[in-house]
């Protein structure tokens, strides 16, 4: 039997992971998938916590996030597009037009 | 070591692996297809955990809706050029510490997490009966009606949303 701690420490990793990618890279599409690898190591916590329950509300929850997540990827996407329309560059330390 | 942790032991090792690989590589088309990777890992261990629709929409969502639409984009977009500059702002050293702080912090809090003793009515044996989509349908249309509804209305404001986004000005 697979302890509980073992998926939530993966979780954990891969969480931290996403963090720094979401940190450190330059390009705003690695950005966006850095978002997707930290809410799918949410799911994987939130399943394991449901299978280790015996109750269904972690999966309805993981349920709802894939949703949510491919809401955000698209309005994400389709920004990042008419964003590029206007000022062809997707490296984040360029993009500073609000700054003062 | 039985077979169930070895079994883990590999999915925890390949995705550590593999979540590295997305956030590092320098192509983003090689990022979407090591993610594509990543993706059907964590739906085996959705399969492993007795998740079996959440397996199923793991695969077509994420890796059949999501990451095309990903694909897309970066075929949209020309980025030859940039792919020839470096991959990290500056800052990258500090994200590396944050992360690897965040990893403590995290770890030393829910590393040693285990369930209370009373857990609720779905056993494995109870979800093998009746089927794992027939029990996720029955508390999705009953407990969780008003948030399927609201998911509804989040799918519809995305729809229109990313079409007048992304459209060209009619001048």
């Amino acid at each position: 039997m697979v302890p509980l701690s073992w998926y939530i420490v993966l979780s954990a990793v891969m969480f931290s992971i996403g963090v720094f990618g979401f940190l450190s890279r330059r390009n705003l599409i690695i950005i966006f998938i850095s978002i997707e690898l930290m809410l799918n190591s949410v799911n994987i916590s939130l399943v394991a916590f449901s299978h280790y329950l015996q109750s269904m509300r972690g999966q309805l929850l993981v349920f709802f996030i894939i949703t949510v997540a491919a809401a955000e990827a698209a309005i994400g996407l389709a920004i990042l597009i008419a964003f590029y329309r206007n000022n062809p560059t997707i490296k984040v330390d360029e993009i500073n037009l609000l700054k003062g | 070591m039985s077979t169930p942790q070895a079994f883990f032991a590999y999915f925890a090792v390949a995705m550590t692996i593999l979540s590295l690989l997305v956030v590092t590589r320098r192509n983003p088309v090689h990022s979407v297809l090591w993610m594509l990777v990543l993706f059907i890992h964590i739906a085996a261990l959705y399969l492993f955990l007795n998740a079996e629709f959440i397996a199923a929409i793991q695969i077509i969502i994420y890796a059949g809706a999501i990451l095309v639409l990903f694909l897309f984009v970066i075929m949209l977009l020309n980025l030859r050029k940039e792919e020839a500059e470096k991959r990290f702002q500056k800052q990258w050293l500090y994200s590396i510490a944050i992360s690897v702080l965040l990893v403590i912090f995290l770890v030393s809090v829910v590393g040693n997490i285990t369930v209370v003793p009373p857990p609720g009515p779905y056993t494995a044996e109870v979800i093998k009966s009746e089927g794992h989509l027939m029990t996720i349908g029955k508390v999705l249309y009953s407990e969780f009606l008003l948030p399927f509804e609201i998911a509804s209305l989040i799918l519809l404001v995305a729809i229109i949303g990313a079409v007048v986004l992304a459209k060209k000005r009619l001048e």
